[in-house]
């Protein structure tokens, strides 16, 4: 064997061996590395109230409902399979609208409601001129559902 | 391949490709931005911040395109030892940490009206983060080899084992949940509408033939040094 092809099949194999190392580590964080729960992993996850998290999902269209001081809101937060009620106080983000994505920090209140401290919102994929749209601002129609089932 | 490994010959062919990828890149740079910013309509929910796009996406193909090469150019060095792949490793590296700065930062400007925060610990923006100081390490370590010419074993080996987070990025809104969205261009097509591919594409093109006649002036500048430095060594010899 020549020295060249020698070094060929070390390079082969640490670069096997370090994609094979990358790809185990990653599908080992799986659960750690989610920036946020679905309302899915959520309900499997058995966090206890009080402890702070993340939430995200789809805003489930017709869920707002604001109250009458003008700052708190409540929603469902929704992915394909399950639904969870999120109360907030405060300013929502300009692209937060039914049918959109959003991403809650707070935390379980004990009768299962999500308490929201701030709210982002989670655009998707999906780049459409205003024109072509059907401009209603207050709902986003969703083509693709960007949530991981 | 072995045909493109000689300097000289190199030489001759990178003389004048340099202007030319450096002209027609930034023609079609200017072009897509000018069609980006001023031709291009609002965005159903984003408004006018979608023209971010025009920039954040090819400086994030270019920062993990620069990575690639470093990673192909460090194998082929420490395989077959071609003298120019070492230099094109080496000269690829400052356009890169470039390029992932600028991602970094239009992403985190376009991040604040759309999302609502500058910076979020997820997994797409934190392995970004991680190209960006990966390109710092392979800088410092690349410049730490004190012969110029040779670049430094240690530097390959590293821009060979930094590749594992390319994937990484590329498939880190699929596996975790991320604040970032998923792709909008993959194999299967595009979800971006047309009025906004089609610039996107040119300056895709645009900015990545910049980045190429960058590398190129930069492997001719460190060309020259060596050659600089081995004429110095023969007259302090002879």
């Amino acid at each position: 064997m020549k020295p060249k092809h020698q070094r060929l099949l070390l390079a082969v194999i640490a670069v096997a061996a370090l994609v094979g190392a990358g790809l185990i580590a990653a599908s080992a964080l799986r659960e750690e590395a989610s920036y946020f729960y679905t309302p899915t992993t959520l309900a499997s996850a058995n966090v206890e109230p009080g402890k702070a998290i993340r939430l995200g999902g789809m805003v489930q269209k017709g869920s707002i409902v604001r109250g009458g001081d003008g700052v708190s809101i409540t929603f469902t937060v929704q992915d394909q399979e399950r639904s969870q009620k999120v109360a907030y106080r405060g300013i929502t983000p300009d692209l937060f609208v039914e049918g959109s994505g959003v991403v809650a920090d707070g935390r379980l209140r004990p009768d299962r409601v999500f308490v929201a401290d701030s709210l982002l919102a989670k655009h998707d994929e999906n780049y459409v001129p205003r024109e072509l749209a059907d401009i209603d601002m207050s709902a986003a129609a969703h083509t693709k559902d960007t949530l991981v089932p | 391949m072995h045909r493109f490994a000689n300097p000289a010959r190199f030489l001759r062919i990178a003389r004048p490709l340099t202007p030319a990828l450096f002209w027609l890149g930034l023609i079609l740079t200017l072009a897509a931005c000018i069609w980006g910013l001023f031709f291009t309509p609002t965005e159903r929910l984003m408004g006018d911040t979608v023209k971010i796009i025009f920039v954040h996406v090819p400086a994030a193909w270019l920062g993990m395109g620069g990575w690639t090469g470093i990673a192909i150019a460090s194998i082929v060095q420490l395989v077959w030892r071609h003298p120019l792949a070492g230099v094109s490793a080496r000269a690829i590296a400052v356009p890169g940490a470039t390029f992932a700065a600028i991602c970094l930062i239009t992403g985190s400007i376009w991040g604040r009206p759309t999302w609502g925060t500058w910076w979020v610990w997820d997994g797409r923006l934190t392995s970004m983060l991680v190209l960006f100081f990966l390109y710092l390490g392979y800088i410092a370590l690349s410049n730490a080899s004190s012969n110029k010419g040779d670049t430094s074993r240690v530097a390959a080996v590293f821009g060979i084992i930094g590749a594992i987070n390319i994937p990484i990025i590329n498939r880190s809104v699929i596996w975790w949940e991320s604040q970032h969205q998923k792709a909008s261009i993959t194999l299967g097509g595009s979800s971006i509408d047309s009025a906004y591919l089609a610039p996107l594409f040119v300056a895709v093109a645009g900015f990545s033939l910049l980045f190429g006649a960058l590398v190129l002036m930069r492997m001719r500048a460190a060309l020259a040094e060596m050659r600089i430095e081995a004429r110095m060594r023969r007259m302090a010899e002879g």
